[in-house]
Order: C-alpha cells, then structure tokens, then sequence
C-alpha cells in the first residue's frame, strides 16, 4: 500500500506567537501516501503546527518558527521559496467549511484559475473530476450554478475538500475536518480521505480518537505538560501502535480519556 | 409569572412594531409635505409660464430678461456632478481597498481618523478651500482667464464625497469574513488576488451603497459649487468653463425674489425637478443595490 516513502521531515520544530513559545523541538518524519493523525488536548498546538506546513501562520503578525520544515528535500522556510506555490501544493481543508459565497462551479475553479488559464471545457472537466473525487458530484450536478452557501454543511464540507483537489496539491491539511458534522457526513468524509491517501499525503488534526484511529496510519500525539510551557512531541508512531501499545504513560493516559 | 412574562413580552413586541410602523408612516407623510409645499409654491410659475419654454429654454435670466430657460442649470448640474462622480468613485473605492485590505496596520490607524475628521469639514469651508487652492492652480493648469469652472466644483465635490464613499466601503470591506480570505490564500492566492477575486466582490453591495450616499452628497451640495463654479447660467459642454448648478441657482437668487412674484415661484419650479430627480436617482439605486444584494 504504501511504500514509506518519507515526505516531509520535521527537525526541531518550534513556533512562537510574539514572545510565548507555543510549540518546542518536534521531530517527526510523515509519511508520503498516508494519513498522520495530529491528536492532543485543546490548546496544545496542533492548528498552529498543521499551519506550519503550507505557512498560513504567517498571516499572523509577531510569530516565528525554529528549525526546520523539509519537503522533498526542501525546507520550506528558507528566503527562496515562493510562498503561493508552495500552497498551491499543499491543499488546506478548515474545522469550518468555507465555501465563498460564490456558485458551487465557481468555488472549484478558483483555485485552478488562480495559477493559469484554462478553456471553458477544461475547467468544466476540473469541476466535474473534482466533485467525483471528493463523493459529491451525484448531489450537486444538477445545480452547479447555485450558491455554495446553500448547501448542507458536510455537503459544504465536501465541496471544500474538491476545491482543494482541483488545484491538484501534493500534501493535503485538514484542521479537524469534521468536527462541525452529522455522523453520516462524518463518515462520507472519512471514506473519501480513505480514498485519497492513494494519491496524497494528509496530515489531520482531529479531537476524535476513534478518528484518529480509523483513518490513520500515523499517529502523533502533542502535549502540553504545564501551563506556560511549550506543548512538545510525546509519541509518534504507527496508529496501531499507539492505539493498542502505546510506550508512553501519558498517550495511554489521553487516549483512553483520563485527561485532555 | 410565565404568562405575565410571555405577555409582557407580547406587548413590547407590539409597541416596536407600531414605533417602527410609525417612523416609517412620519417619514412618508413629510415626504408628501415637502412635494405638496414644492407644488403650491411654484404652481404660479407653472400657469403663467409656458412649460415647454422652461424646459427647453437656453437662457436663465429671470430679472434682467425674463427668461426661464432650465437647460443651462441643468447642463451645469450635469456637468459637476457627473465630473465629481468619475472622481470620486475609482478613487474612493481604491482608498478604501487600501485602506481596508491593503495597508499595513499602522498606516490604517492614521489614515481612518483623518478621513473621518475629513467627512466633518463644513462645505463652506471647503468652498473656501476650493477657492484660494483649486481655482488658481486649475487657472494656471489649463491656461484660463478664470479657475472658478465646472472642473473646479467637480473636484470639490469629489473631495466632500469621498470620506463618504471610503469610510463605508471600508465597514464593508471589514465586514468580509476572514474566513474566506484564509481559504483564497490557502489555495495559493496572492493578497491581492484574494481582494479583487474574494474580498471585492463580497463586500460589493456594501460598496454600492457607499457610492450612492457619496452620490447624495454630491448631488445635492449647494454651498460648495455655489462658491466655486463661476455662477454662470450658460450652456457648455466643457469642464474648463464656468457653469451654475440648480441648487447654487436656488441658494443664490432666492434672497433677491420676491415673495410670491414669478421669480419666487421659479425657483420652486427648479426645485421641484431637483426633487424628482433627485427620488429618481435614488429610486434606481435602490433596486441596483438590491439587485446586487440578491446575487
Ligand atoms: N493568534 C494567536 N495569537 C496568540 N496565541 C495564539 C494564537 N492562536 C493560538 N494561540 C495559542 O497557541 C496555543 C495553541 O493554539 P492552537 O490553536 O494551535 O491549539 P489547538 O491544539 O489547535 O487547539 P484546539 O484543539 O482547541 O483547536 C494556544 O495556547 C493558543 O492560546
Ligand atoms: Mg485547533
């Protein structure tokens, strides 16, 4: 299945908001062609690490990395790098959908659009290949030229994810994808990330271990000890293992719901 | 005590309604005050002067002549307000996409109370302004005998409207979730992009609405243009000359007329079709911006 090829290697990561380090030395290796879960308490850290990687945290004034973040062999916080083209490569997929307040068409083509220029066919095969991969297109084909924002909310979700796909990113983030959803749209999204991991490397964040557990094939598990200090690395390794065996106290602790 | 509550609660419900119903039944009826004033004061002009002549005419010269020709005014309106309104629009809306989205954080807590500061200046004052600053550089700019013009009355009142126009569109711009600025840059948009493609186009019937209270500004200012366009009744087509608008004819003659006499009435004639036109303009922009707003 997978082929353990490593995409991105994480060295020595830290962030700062201002002067208060919220994240310290993580060290992790994520998989190419794989699902790693980010799993830890409220606050610890994992939307701001999860934005690390495509470098939204840089929307924020005052805030600061350490160490380093290689993708393919490349650290993505050197001067040279173009930011936009690195995001264009990594797909970002919010805890709240976010649809523009455009039609459903127009949600898909943005992206594409932003990054060359397409005939009125192609994009028209972007929107429908896009849908179909994200399971939405038999919902929305009959009515691609309504208003994204009347759909349900894991419909919204879903065409979010497709928004995502068409601009055909390596790496895809997903920020507690579907914390806002019905247990039937939940488990739409889950099958469809099943199916991407075929073709992307995701990396979710997610509150929802049995999630975490059954999508994952990576597992990482981020803590704060005390109150003031930066949230580090506990344990990272195979889902299963961390799930079933985990060798440190404190992920036994959390993932059987003892605190967090 | 449930009851009581759920009844009390009826009764506040119902008096807002009737105070909301009532403001709005008060603003009709002065409305039609104002229309039916308009009306009986200039009804003498419209019997004893042909109509048609008052429309079509090419000389206002109620004193010397005798003449009741609205073109001129109309042409002079025309002329600064449409002038103002190329002005005022690109320029207002770009400031306020500047200010709004563009500028770094410190640069907008300058810029915002001075453009606020700047919708306060009363309209005589910046007739001065216009005046002493525009009319000699527009005079030496355009080689002309005089700078008091149409152009200089434009520019004033571009100047006038735009607090106006870019402190609203400015709220509207702000109003735009930040969420779907996050979600533009995260599919590779540039900052820029994202405003025109995401930040624009939602914050668009916010913005409409800013340039048409801009464009009430702009239409029916009296004071500034009375002072600065030359006060000429004449028709031209050029925005180097000196034009009179409607309202500065109204403000300027009406200390002159007598009570009641056909000159009086006149200017009530010329105010009422400032009124319908000016309903009119408002009528439409109403159903643009809520055509906007539906889409
Ligand atoms: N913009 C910000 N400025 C300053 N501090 C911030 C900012 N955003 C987050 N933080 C702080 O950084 C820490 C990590 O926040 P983050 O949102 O990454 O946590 P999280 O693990 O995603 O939490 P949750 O599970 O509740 O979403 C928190 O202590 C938070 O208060
Ligand atoms: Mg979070």
């Amino acid at each position: 299945m997978n082929d353990d090829k490593i995409k991105i290697k994480v060295r020595n990561y830290g962030f700062y908001y201002g002067t208060v380090k919220v994240l310290s030395d993580v060290n992790m290796d994520i998989q190419e062609n794989a699902i790693t879960s980010i799993i830890g308490p409220s606050g610890c850290g994992k939307t701001t690490f999860l934005r690390t990687f495509n470098r939204m945290n840089e929307l924020l004034p005052n805030t600061r990395v350490e160490g380093e973040i290689i993708i393919d062999g490349i650290d993505i916080y050197k001067d040279n790098i173009d930011v936009v083209d690195l995001r264009k490569r990594i797909g970002m997929v919010f805890q709240r959908p976010n649809p523009f307040p455009k039609t459903i068409y127009e949600n898909i083509i943005y992206g594409p659009r932003l990054h060359r220029k397409y005939t009125k066919k192609q994009l028209g095969s972007i929107v429908e290949s896009s849908l179909k991969r994200a399971a939405l297109w038999d919902e929305v084909k009959h009515k691609l030229n309504t208003n994204a924002l009347d759909l349900s909310g894991g419909q919204q979700q879903r065409l979010c994810i497709a928004r995502v796909l068409a601009v055909n990113p390596e790496i895809i983030l997903m920020d507690e994808p579907a914390s806002a959803l019905d247990p039937i749209s939940t488990q739409k999204i889950e099958d469809l990330m099943d199916e991407l991991k075929e073709n992307y490397t995701i990396i979710i964040v997610t509150h929802n271990m049995q999630q975490a557990a059954r999508v994952s094939q990576k597992a990482a598990f981020l803590l704060t000890e005390s109150t003031g200090e930066p949230a580090t690395l506990i344990e990272y390794d195979d889902t299963n293992k961390i799930f079933t065996n985990p060798r440190d106290k404190r992920t036994e602790d959390y993932i059987t719901g003892r605190f967090g | 005590m449930a009851r009581l509550k759920t009844r009390l609660r009826d009764i506040k419900s119902f008096i807002i309604y009737r105070f909301v119903f009532l403001n709005g039944i008060i603003s009709i009826i002065v409305l039609g005050l104002i229309l039916a004033f308009l009306i009986a004061n200039s009804i003498r002009f419209f019997l004893s002067y042909p109509i048609l002549e008052f429309l079509t005419g090419q000389k206002w010269s109620p004193t010397v002549l005798e003449k009741f020709g609205f073109l001129p005014l109309l042409t002079g309106s025309l002329l600064v307000t449409f002038g103002a309104i190329v002005i005022a629009i690109p320029l207002g809306i770009g400031s306020a996409i500047y200010i709004g989205e563009l500028a770094p954080r410190a640069v907008r807590e300058i810029l915002k109370p001075i453009i606020e500061v700047l919708a306060t200046i009363p309209s005589v004052v910046i007739g001065f302004i216009g005046i002493k600053l525009l009319a000699p550089i527009i005079k030496d700019l355009f080689n002309l005998s005089i700078g008091l013009t149409a152009l200089a009355g434009s520019v004033m009142l571009a100047f006038m409207s735009l607090p106006t126009i870019i402190s609203i569109s400015e709220d509207a711009i702000n109003a735009v979730p930040n969420r779907y600025r996050h979600a533009s840059v995260a599919l590779g948009a540039t900052k820029w992009e994202t405003t025109y493609r995401t930040v624009i186009p939602s914050a668009s019937s916010g913005i409409a609405a800013a340039v048409m209270l801009g464009l009430g500004r702009i239409v029916g200012e009296t004071m500034t243009v009375l002072m600065i366009t030359g006060n000429s009744p004449r028709i031209v087509f050029s925005w180097l000359q000196p034009v009179r608008t409607i309202t500065a004819t109204i403000a300027a003659e009406m200390g002159e007329t007598v009570q009641g006499g056909l000159h009086y009435s006149s200017l009530f004639a010329i105010g009422l079709i400032l009124f319908l036109i000016t309903f009119l303009i408002n009528f439409i922009s109403d159903r643009f911006i809520n055509k906007i707003r539906e889409s």
